[in-house]
């Protein structure tokens, strides 16, 4: 057996990283406990080079690597990039937060480097083996990041659950994970696909398609448990309420663009094959969770249960994106679908920083601006942040002509192309349910007196940032077609069609 | 040629620049800043118009995408620019009067409070409408419509403390939507047949689309064509003030001066004569429409003029002159006089811009009294105004060798040439047009300028009967008894004699290259058979040829003869008019009313709309909608958001035994399957 060293080139960007957290982990720990901002210096810059890193090396090429573990792809590349402006974002809106009730130690941001790096490697995962590191990696980093305010038992709690339910997914995922390779002797993706695509011919009795179809049940459940879709959603608003919100925003963000990744890495990359049955799984959950999201997002008085419901319904807005792939065994419609939903979760993404943005921005120490009330009369006290506010709302209920309407114009395109009308209008019926609380909101806004009236007190960086996230909202309204193109592109490239 | 493209960008967006320095800046940089910012971006736009109009007489067309807006389907959304020959006329005559009314705007609103909010509307004005004509697709088009719409809203209810202006805007805005709904459904359907919304692939598919017949009502097929054509011209006759859609425009005279000379007269009411003359292509292919063209617009054109005669605010006799002169252009557009129509629409930007900003000026004279009534013998105090207005007036009543006269004299032989059904009717209208056109023009005249000084009187006692006409108080000052009216001010008579200029010289210059030579040859359309300009033609020996020729025609004639009563019964025997007006009561009443136009619309369409929406607010909406539906839905939602969140328990045993469900849920999907 020889051995041959395998090239490291493509994954240039995750050794980086990888790199960089021992580097700061072991400063920090030499470090005096004044010198903490380097840590969280050091971890920003990190994240902006491995950006860059990702930027200069990004072509349109797909290279496997590592024994088949890796593979470097354009959809890589760039949700890879995407991740890391999202989770800049995220420290720099949460850094005052943090700072204001004491966890903004190294630890802190060397979680959110780890989680990183977790996402990275889902997101470049060519085998069941990589896709289960990164996801472990990324999902024990948040456990400890929900629970970094360990004095509050709301922060525990919220802690506890998403370790234990987590833990039966991440359970469910490796059992689905283990019934493929048993019934295809395959744990790389692309030889599980060639092994589908091969068997489909010569499958002579149910027995080894069982197996098959257990798998993906099982895997389909645990990459629902990730992306937070009904039924498998009970921890998404309990965590995103429990955890400090700093941590929800990391939570909230780029997460989905990771578990979009494992998704397609999953679904379309594997198990391409049996999208037909994987299709109706997902059908199911989305109903589920555009009806339930929609209509229990109503009921609620916290902010942060209300996103963590709207969130629910986002994905099940991606999930129709995923699902209207392939018509009757035809795959006419398959770019179409997938560009949606990976315009839907970028699109979201950028809505969701800044919903949670403006939740840190209105909280101080001692204070959670987290329940709709501590809203009121926003205007009269800051009419700038009352408008960003109401852009994010506009476009997350989605009003022409910011983001959140194409992203959704998008998806509905896609649905009708595929013939399947009939979940286009059930699509469009609970968004106007929807836009019932986002508007509310606005309204709570505009037109109610202020309870609160402590003036808004944050850095310019957080200012600056949101007023700018929130104009990025409106302004890719205007050129929404420059992000679909590019996520068209990512697509073509990464998957040949 | 990428530079032209970047000069074609700057001419809109120069106004708008100036429209938002003004507009949100305007207390920061103060009155002189925003008419300095304002004027020096009309300014650069004028210039910038005049290059690309020597690049355009170098031969250089342009018709292309500057952005993509969005894609749905094979429909794309984009805006673009169409340059040819009809485009930068249109440019030069918006840039060159617009320039011209912001300058006098110095000198008109003075004193006004809203000074900087004015700028910022009439330079986004001057932006809008530069959309609408260098467009190259109806979306653009259709967006520099709205947006002409909404400034004019903004205008006419500029002084929005005056329940007459809120009545009179408000009026435009919901009169305008009825020709938009026509206009909408136009390029509706053009999008839907043709599936594209840019011009030159739909002109490219215009003899497919005239095959197709659309059944509005079950069994009675239409052509298509037509009914894109009279869609399309319906929002011509919303914007363009043709009868009946017209009952606007004389309301539209509560805004300022400045607005009704650039607005309401020289511009944005031609958009559709444009629009329609940009259309020719579709337009030539349905003579349904054009037929339907040509009855609206002489209609308007002889039956607005008659309501000049009996008006006694200054500023309403020059508007109803506007709705008469459009109705001319509606009718050449009619007969296929393209040319002809925006001819007259260019000569007619100047001068009637020269008469709005006269009578603008005799109003700043008079202290803000717009009543002719109280008036007369203000030659001899505002030399130049009386001089520029009697320009004006001559060139409005067709006098050879004025700009007037070719323009509508060219238009009357090309109806004279025409066969099209209606065509017959139309001539007369526009014969009979020209006598009333220069009797009430020269009534106006001969009562602002001659005759007995009747100023200083502080006759206020009109109030009572002319409530709807007059301005309230706060504006409508009047002299005090014994003060003199007086010259206005240089930014107010400048522009004033650079549009006497062109209202002179302009058609002596242009007739040649506009109508007869190939100006318009690759923007504007004829089918052979309907071509009345090229039988004109042939009758046509040089424009100096013409006018001599003009002293001895029956238009001619019909002129002086109107002027010479005008003298008459205004100069020579004042009381001759009031016998008449005695004598045919009626008729009298029946035009002071308008011919109950506005109590028609009053009774019919806004007492209709309202007991219409008064039935669906009480049965339909309080009683299903909201009764049942709406709360219905909204009890139901909530009930099961309320459950919802008793499943959300908090105990962690119930979230992982809903996991475990739907797990089993999503086997049982297979099973059921095998």
């Amino acid at each position: 057996m020889n051995f041959v060293v395998p090239d490291f080139a493509p994954a240039v960007t995750e050794l980086f990283v990888a790199g960089m957290s021992l580097v700061i982990l072991l400063l920090t720990v030499f470090m005096r406990e004044s010198a903490r901002n380097i840590g969280y210096v050091l971890t920003q810059l990190t994240l902006i080079v491995a950006a860059l890193l990702t930027i200069f090396t990004m072509d349109g090429q797909v290279r496997v690597t590592l024994s088949d573990m890796y593979v470097d792809d354009l959809m890589g590349d760039v949700l890879k990039i995407l991740i890391c402006f999202s989770v800049i974002t995220a420290l720099i809106y949460g850094r005052g937060y943090a700072a204001d009730r004491g966890f903004d130690r190294p630890e802190y941001h060397l979680l959110a480097l780890f989680s990183t790096l977790g996402m990275m490697v889902m997101v470049t995962a060519n085998h069941f083996l990589s896709l289960y590191i990164g996801l472990e990696m990324l999902s024990l980093s948040l456990y400890g990041l929900v629970a970094f305010d360990r004095d509050s038992a709301r922060s525990t709690e919220a802690a506890m659950k998403y370790f234990i339910l987590g833990a039966l997914a991440s359970g469910l995922l490796l059992y689905g994970m283990s019934m493929v390779y048993g019934a295809t002797g395959n744990l790389s993706l692309s030889g599980v696909a060639q092994a589908i695509y091969n068997q489909a011919a010569v499958y002579d009795g149910v027995s080894s398609k069982t197996v098959l179809m257990f798998g993906l049940v099982f895997i389909v459940a645990g990459l629902a448990f990730k992306l937070g879709v009904v039924p498998f959603h009970m921890w998404v608003p309990d965590v995103y309420h429990g955890a400090p919100t700093s941590v929800t925003l990391m939570i909230g963000t780029a997460p989905k663009l990771a578990a979009f990744a494992m998704a397609m890495r999953l679904l379309v990359g594997g198990l391409f094959d049996l999208a037909e049955h994987w299709q109706t799984m997902l059908m199911l959950m989305a109903v589920g969770s555009l009806v339930l999201g929609n209509i229990a997002a109503i009921a609620q008085t916290n902010l942060k249960r209300m996103l963590a419901y709207s969130g629910i319904s986002h994905m099940g807005f991606l999930l129709l994106g995923l699902l209207s792939g392939v018509v009757e065994g035809d795959r006419f419609n398959a770019l179409n679908a997938y560009t949606s939903s990976m315009f839907y979760a970028i699109a979201y993404v950028v809505m969701s920083l800044a919903s949670f943005g403006i939740i840190i921005l209105l909280s101080r120490s001692g204070f959670e601006a987290e329940n709709i009330d501590d809203l009121k009369g926003l205007n009269k006290r800051s009419s700038w942040f009352a408008a960003m506010m109401m852009i994010i709302m506009f476009s997350m209920a989605g009003i022409p002509f910011f983001i959140g309407f194409f992203a959704k114009l998008s998806v509905l395109q896609s649905l009708v192309a595929a013939d399947m009308v009939w979940l286009a209008v059930l699509a469009v019926m609970m968004s106007l349910v929807g836009a019932f609380y986002y508007l509310r909101v606005v309204k709570v806004m505009y037109f109610d007196e202020p309870v609160d009236t402590a003036p808004i007190h944050a850095a310019s960086d957080i200012r600056v940032l949101l007023s700018a996230n929130c104009l990025a909202i409106a302004f890719l309204g205007l050129l929404p077609q420059q992000l679909i193109d590019l996520c068209q592109l990512a697509l073509v490239a990464s998957f040949q069609g | 040629m990428s530079e032209m493209q970047n000069l074609y960008l700057v001419v809109p967006l120069a106004p708008l620049a100036g429209a938002i320095l003004a507009g949100l800046f305007g207390k920061a940089i103060g009155r002189t800043g925003a008419h300095v910012a304002t004027i020096l971006g009309v300014a650069v736009a004028l210039f910038a118009s005049i290059l690309i109009y020597q690049d355009v007489q170098a031969g250089n067309t342009f018709n292309g995408t500057v952005y993509t807006w969005a894609t749905s389907g094979n429909l794309s959304l984009e805006v673009g620019f169409l340059i040819d020959e009809l485009t930068v006329m249109m440019m030069l005559v918006v840039t060159f009067v617009s320039l011209m009314v912001h300058l006098y705007t110095i000198g008109y609103m003075q004193e006004d409070p809203g000074y900087q909010r004015f700028f910022s509307y009439i330079s986004l004005f001057t932006f809008s409408m530069l959309m609408l004509v260098m467009s190259n697709n109806f979306l653009q088009l259709f967006f520099g419509w709205e947006a002409v719409g909404l400034v004019s809203y903004l205008l006419i209810g500029f002084w929005y403390t005056r329940p007459t202006a809120i009545f009179a805007n408000m009026k435009a805005f919901l009169v305008n939507r009825v020709g938009d709904f026509g206009f909408l459904l136009g390029i509706g359907l053009v999008a839907a047949h043709t599936g594209s919304l840019d011009y030159a692939e739909v002109f490219a598919q215009a003899d497919a689309l005239s095959a197709k017949t659309i059944e509005l009502f079950p069994g009675a097929p239409w052509l298509l064509i037509s009914v894109i054509c009279i869609c399309l011209f319906i929002g011509a006759m919303g914007k363009s003030a043709q009868v009946p859609l017209h009952v606007w425009l004389p309301d539209s005279m509560e805004g300022p001066t400045p607005i009704s000379a650039l607005i309401h007269a020289a511009t944005m009411v031609t958009a559709g004569i444009f629009m329609v003359a940009r259309m020719s292509p579709l337009f030539e292919l349905s003579e349904t429409a054009l037929s339907f063209v040509i009855v609206i617009g002489a209609t308007t054109a002889l039956f607005m003029g008659f309501l000049g005669i009996v008006q006694n605010d200054i500023k309403r006799v020059v508007a109803y002159s506007t709705l008469s002169q459009l109705g001319y252009m509606t009718v050449a557009l009619g007969v296929s006089a393209y040319s002809a129509a925006v001819f007259h629409l260019m000569t007619h930007a100047f001068f009637k811009a020269l008469l709005f900003l006269g009578a603008g000026s005799v109003i700043i004279g008079m202290h803000h009294d717009q009543d002719m009534r109280n008036m007369g013998g203000l030659w001899k105090y505002m030399k130049i105004t009386w001089f520029t207005s009697l320009v004006g007036s001559l060139a409005l009543i067709g006098f050879p060798f004025l700009s007037g006269f070719f323009s509508k004299d060219s238009i009357i032989e090309a109806v004279h040439f025409s066969t099209i059904p209606g065509a017959g009717y139309a001539y007369f209208c526009v014969i009979v047009g020209v006598f009333v056109t220069a009797f009430y023009s020269f009534r106006m005249y001969f009562l602002v300028f001659h005759g007995k000084e009747r100023f200083g009187q502080a006759h206020h006692d009109h109030h009572g009967d002319h409530d709807d006409e007059e301005p309230s108080d706060d504006h409508h000052h009047g002299l005090a008894p014994g003060q003199k009216p007086h010259e206005s001010p240089w930014v107010v008579t400048v522009p004033l004699i650079l549009l006497a200029i062109p209202s002179v010289l302009i058609g002596f210059f242009t007739i040649e290259p506009m109508l007869f030579g190939d100006w318009f040859k690759r923007a504007i359309h004829v089918t052979a058979s309907h071509d009345t300009i090229g039988q004109f033609a042939e009758h046509f020996h040089g424009a100096a040829a013409m006018a001599m020729h003009g002293f001895t025609t029956l238009p001619f004639f019909l002129a002086m003869a109107g002027v010479v009563l005008a003298w008459f019964f205004y100069l020579v025997k004042p009381e001759i008019p009031a016998a008449i007006m005695r004598t045919f009561k009626p008729l009298h009443t029946l035009l002071d009313n308008k011919y109950y136009f506005d109590k028609f619309n009053e009774v019919v369409f806004a007492g209709g709309s309202r007991l219409l929406g008064q039935g669906l607010w009480k049965g339909g909406d309080q009683g299903v909608i909201d009764g049942l539906i709406v709360n219905g839905t909204a009890r139901t939602i909530s009930l099961v958001a309320q459950a919802s969140r008793l499943l959300q328990s908090g105990h962690i045993y119930m979230y992982a035994f809903s996991m475990i469900i739907g797990l089993c849920v999503l086997l049982s999907l297979w099973f059921s399957v095998v």
